[in-house]
């Protein structure tokens, strides 16, 4: 299958006062195919959100994609103007942010806010717009639709407002969503809701997702493939049934490792202390000799320190970039 | 509606105690209008007398208060000494002549600061907005007095415009145009001062307001949206910028009567300011009470619309004094 | 009501006892009059000496106010709390003042609950000073002790909490709330903010200080998982009622409530990658 997707070797970095500069992503490269949902697992430190910012061009100001490529659809996005930009951001690829709170504007109608999204990118009139608006939250709020549309975002909770922000995006019908820890300030329930809307998205629109958490858990069962990003650097990428039950590489092992299952919870094993991966996934400046992981790594060898690994090809798709594998 | 009446009898309330205060004040303070005839040794102690039982200077402090009371109610808001006259007349003469400089000064600040400030946020920390702040600063730094001179000065030399007052000589023969010129060329200068002195203030505060902005996260989501930049800018980013912006304007609003004393005293301008300005040191009792007055009502209708136009435009604001 | 301890069978005091608190907030509702919302609704438990009680429920259920009130932030509308043999609820303001230093409650999001202005060593150093029970070379000492007993280094005072990472700033929060040499912490969502790996950090430093320090911990959370690990003790709560309570191990294995199943069930897993999704 042709993908619709196709990132290429992005190094991002931010220039910081002072002249210094800090690389958030490296040799990033993954393919992304129509209907798909790509779950990228990372934590703070990771780069996950210049992933996502890098994707449309929307770093800030201080932010610059040093090398790479972005194809989306054949073109390469990184060399779109700022009009085409425009034109793509929204109706073809849609982003939807993390903290809903923060993410809606505070003094304009839910309903109207995702009348502007479509008014901005088609050209039909204003009663064939609102008729479309109307429709587009009917489709996430079913009966309370309405009354979400006239309501303030600070009238609303944090499911709804996270609905509203899904609305804008998928109201042009975007063929990709990228949605950055759309989950992260909910309650589990409401997580669960949303991530089924996600899931429903994909099944009727055939939308294709890269869905951006700290939660590996919130993959299982939910994302198609899982990329490990760490230190702004794929570590593992794979099937997501093979990662999250088998992973590979030493910090995706840690990660699931220090986490507390509860099925696996009993009085013995309660209160003891859970393994954890020592140290601080600060930022990492550069220039940086040899893996990123390798001060926190409990399988730390020789080569770890003088070269970064290259991706492996462990089959099946799963690539992990370790020295453990080869490389 | 509830909160506007309630805001609006609280301004009420103001306006009664600050005219209490203003009696005491004046009248408490040494000293009448009469003192100066007193050291004429040509006027008659029996006239003095006389003079000031008919203005009811010998009266007690709350009977005078009720019986100016009695006056405003009756539109005469009590009498003036030096120009033997209620005061009504003069007040709102006076008044109307500051109020067409100040409404002009505020319209044309304001519709320069908006653009500049906008212009300055969007381009926050590059040259273009450091060379702004520079100017501004020091605009703000010379003082309004001199600037105002300064304005004088200049127009002494180069003879551009009118050196003072508010009208010709000859303003009552000319044409309906010819009068609306002789007024523009009045009021430039007078205009021009209070534009330069307030208009650095505002600057700043525009810049600062659209900046806080400009990096919220929901611009960015917007921009993710793809939202065109001119929507981005007025649709949205104005509209949450607007509340400090609306205070401020609250604050213009009730600087309408008083802000511009300095420029009315040295351009010779026949404002309010002037005119309170001789009462005070002529004890022209009435004058200065009104004066007082009229200042604070406009200063507390500032606040009032200030609060109105952001119950309006906020609508966080809106839903939360209906909460409680 | 004779409210059980779990704490190996022995009937000990507990450190904290929580009978029928009632929190009431007045409101106007849309119809314009006024409306009592209940936040809590006769809640009653108990936290033994150097248990960690987990309080878990969904955003409503009352889960935070019960922190407030617990920690005297709020006052309840009835209902009494007993801490350490005495009924704060009934105390004088005065007395109630002196009680407070043994609770201490450590927030979700550690860049709202420390000053952005002050450098660490001030952060440190300001509940010190509070007491006013250490001399000045002291206090300095206690603020060092304090840090590496969290796992931050000295070298850190100079710094602002923004230039610290979430799990040192959170690491930060439990220093200043042991300087005051609690019995008593109550952790409100205090992991949930940070990164998977970064938790299980802090749960185990969490532990640990219980080791040593002998504190007793309510954890409130809607991470069902940390509260499985971490808990002695699970209360449920749901619109401001005790649903469920006991010990971790029963509510887990043989949840009796709906809403405790739901809980359950709603719980995002990793094992989750061999079942198919779920549907709620």
């Amino acid at each position: 299958m042709v993908p619709i997707l196709e990132v290429q070797d992005l190094d991002v970095s931010y220039s910081l006062p002072g002249g210094a500069s800090y690389t958030a992503l490296a040799g990033v490269s993954f393919q992304l195919v129509a209907g798909e949902i790509l779950g990228v697992l990372g934590e703070s430190g990771s780069g996950k959100s210049t992933l996502a910012a890098s994707l449309l061009k929307l770093l800030p100001s201080n932010g610059n994609i040093s090398k790479g490529s972005v194809f989306f659809e054949g073109k390469d996005l990184l060399c779109a103007s700022a009009g085409e930009l425009e034109r793509i951001r929204g109706k073809r690829i849609s982003l939807v942010y993390q903290e809903p709170s923060v993410a809606l504007h505070p003094a304009i109608r839910a309903g109207e806010q995702v009348f502007q999204v479509l008014a901005a990118h088609e050209s039909a009139g204003k009663n064939t717009l609102r008729q479309k608006t109307r429709q587009v939250l009917g489709s996430l709020f079913l009966e309370e639709a309405d009354r979400i549309s006239n309501s303030y975002p600070h009238q609303l909770s944090g499911g709804q407002r996270q609905r509203v922000l899904i609305a804008q995006a998928i109201a042009c019908g975007p063929s990709l969503l990228i949605a950055d820890e759309p989950t992260a300030s909910l309650d589990p329930t409401t997580q669960m809701e949303i991530l089924g809307v996600f899931r429903t998205l994909r099944d009727q629109l055939g939308l294709a997702m890269i869905f951006i958490t700290h939660n590996p858990a919130l993959l299982a069962g939910f994302a198609d493939r899982v990329l490990v990003l760490y230190g702004g650097r794929v570590a593992e990428l794979g099937p997501a049934r093979t990662v999250l039950s088998s992973p590979r590489h030493p910090y995706t092992q840690g990660l699931f490792q220090s986490m507390p299952q509860i099925l696996e919870s009993t009085d013995t094993k309660r209160k003891t202390k859970l393994p954890m991966i020592a140290g601080d996934s600060s930022a990492v400046p550069l220039p940086f000799e040899g893996c990123v992981f390798e001060p926190r790594c409990p399988d730390r060898m020789e080569d770890c320190r003088k070269r970064e690994p290259a991706l492996v090809n462990l089959g099946e798709s799963h690539t992990v970039s370790c020295f453990k594998y080869g490389g | 509606m509830r909160f506007f009446l309630r805001r609006l009898s609280h301004a009420f309330l103001l306006l009664v105690g600050v005219s209490i205060l203003a009696f005491l004040f004046t009248t408490l303070a040494p000293g009448n209008y009469f003192d100066e005839m007193r050291l004429n040794p040509q006027i008659a102690p029996e006239t003095m007398a006389a003079l000031r039982a008919q203005y009811q200077l010998d009266r007690p402090l709350p009977v005078r208060y009720v019986s100016w009371m009695n006056s405003v109610l009756h539109g005469q808001m009590g009498f003036s000494f030096a120009y033997n006259s209620p005061v009504a007349p003069i007040l709102f003469v006076r008044a109307r002549n500051t109020l067409l400089l100040t409404i002009t000064a505020t319209l044309i600040a304001w519709g320069i600061a908006l653009p500049l400030g906008v212009w300055s946020a969007e381009r926050f920390g590059r040259l273009p907005d450091r060379l702004l702040s520079w100017a501004t600063a020091a605009l703000l730094v010379i003082p309004d007095l001199a600037l105002a001179l300064g304005l004088l000065v200049l127009t002494v030399r180069t003879g551009w415009f009118p050196t003072g007052s508010m009208t010709s000589l000859d303003f009552g023969s000319l044409s309906l145009g010819g009068k609306f010129r002789d007024l523009a060329l009045h009021m430039t200068l007078p205009v021009a001062a209070l534009v330069l002195s307030g208009l650095p203030l505002l600057i700043r505060h525009v810049r600062a307001a659209v900046a806080e902005v400009l990096d919220a996260p929901f611009m960015l989501a917007a921009r993710g949206h793809g939202i065109p930049r001119r929507t981005l800018l007025y649709r949205y980013a104005l509209r949450v910028a607007a509340n400090p912006l609306i205070s401020l304007f609250g604050f213009s609003i009730g600087a309408l009567l008083s802000g511009s004393l300095l420029v009315e005293v040295v351009m010779s301008w026949p404002g309010l300011g002037p005119l309170l300005l001789e009462s005070i040191l002529s004890r022209d009792l009435y004058v200065v009470i009104d004066g007082v007055l009229f200042s604070t009502m406009f200063l507390v209708s500032g606040n009032l619309i200030a609060d109105i136009l952001l119950y309006w435009a906020d609508p966080r604001i809106r839903t939360e004094s209906a909460a409680r | 009501m004779e409210v059980e301890t779990f704490h190996g069978g022995q009937n000990m005091q507990p450190l904290l006892k929580v009978e029928k608190v009632v929190k009431a907030y007045y409101a106007k509702n849309a119809a314009g009059s006024r409306e009592k919302l209940l936040a809590l609704d006769g809640v009653s438990f108990a936290v033994a000496q150097g248990d960690t009680l987990a309080v878990v429920g969904e955003s409503g259920s009352g889960k935070s106010t019960l922190g407030s009130c617990i920690s005297c932030l709020e006052i309840p509308t009835s209902g009494s709390i007993w801490f350490e043999g005495r009924d704060i609820v009934a105390l004088a303001e005065s007395e109630r003042r002196k009680v407070r230093p043994r609770i201490q409650l450590i927030f979700q999001d550690p860049s709202n609950s420390l000053n952005p202005r002050w450098s660490v060593e001030e952060i440190l150093l300001e509940p010190l000073t509070l007491q006013g029970k250490l001399k000045r070379e002291e206090t300095k000492q206690r603020a060092v002790d304090l840090m590496t007993q969290v796992g931050l280094s000295s070298d850190m005072f100079e710094r602002w909490p923004a230039q610290l990472s979430g799990g040192q700033r959170q690491r930060l929060a439990i220093a200043r709330a042991l300087a005051l040499e609690p019995k008593l912490l109550i952790l409100d969502e205090a992991l949930s903010a940070l990164d998977c790996s970064v938790q299980a950090q802090i749960a185990n430093l969490l532990m640990e200080l219980q080791r040593t320090l002998g504190m007793s911990y309510l954890f409130i959370t809607h991470d069902l998982a940390m509260a499985a690990h971490l808990a002695d003790e699970i209360v449920v709560l749901n619109r401001g009622r005790v649903v469920e309570q006991g010990p971790a191990e029963k509510i887990l294995r043989h949840p009796k409530e709906e809403i405790t199943r739901h809980l359950l069930a709603a719980m995002p897993s990793l094992n989750n990658a061999a079942r198919p999704p779920l549907e709620l």
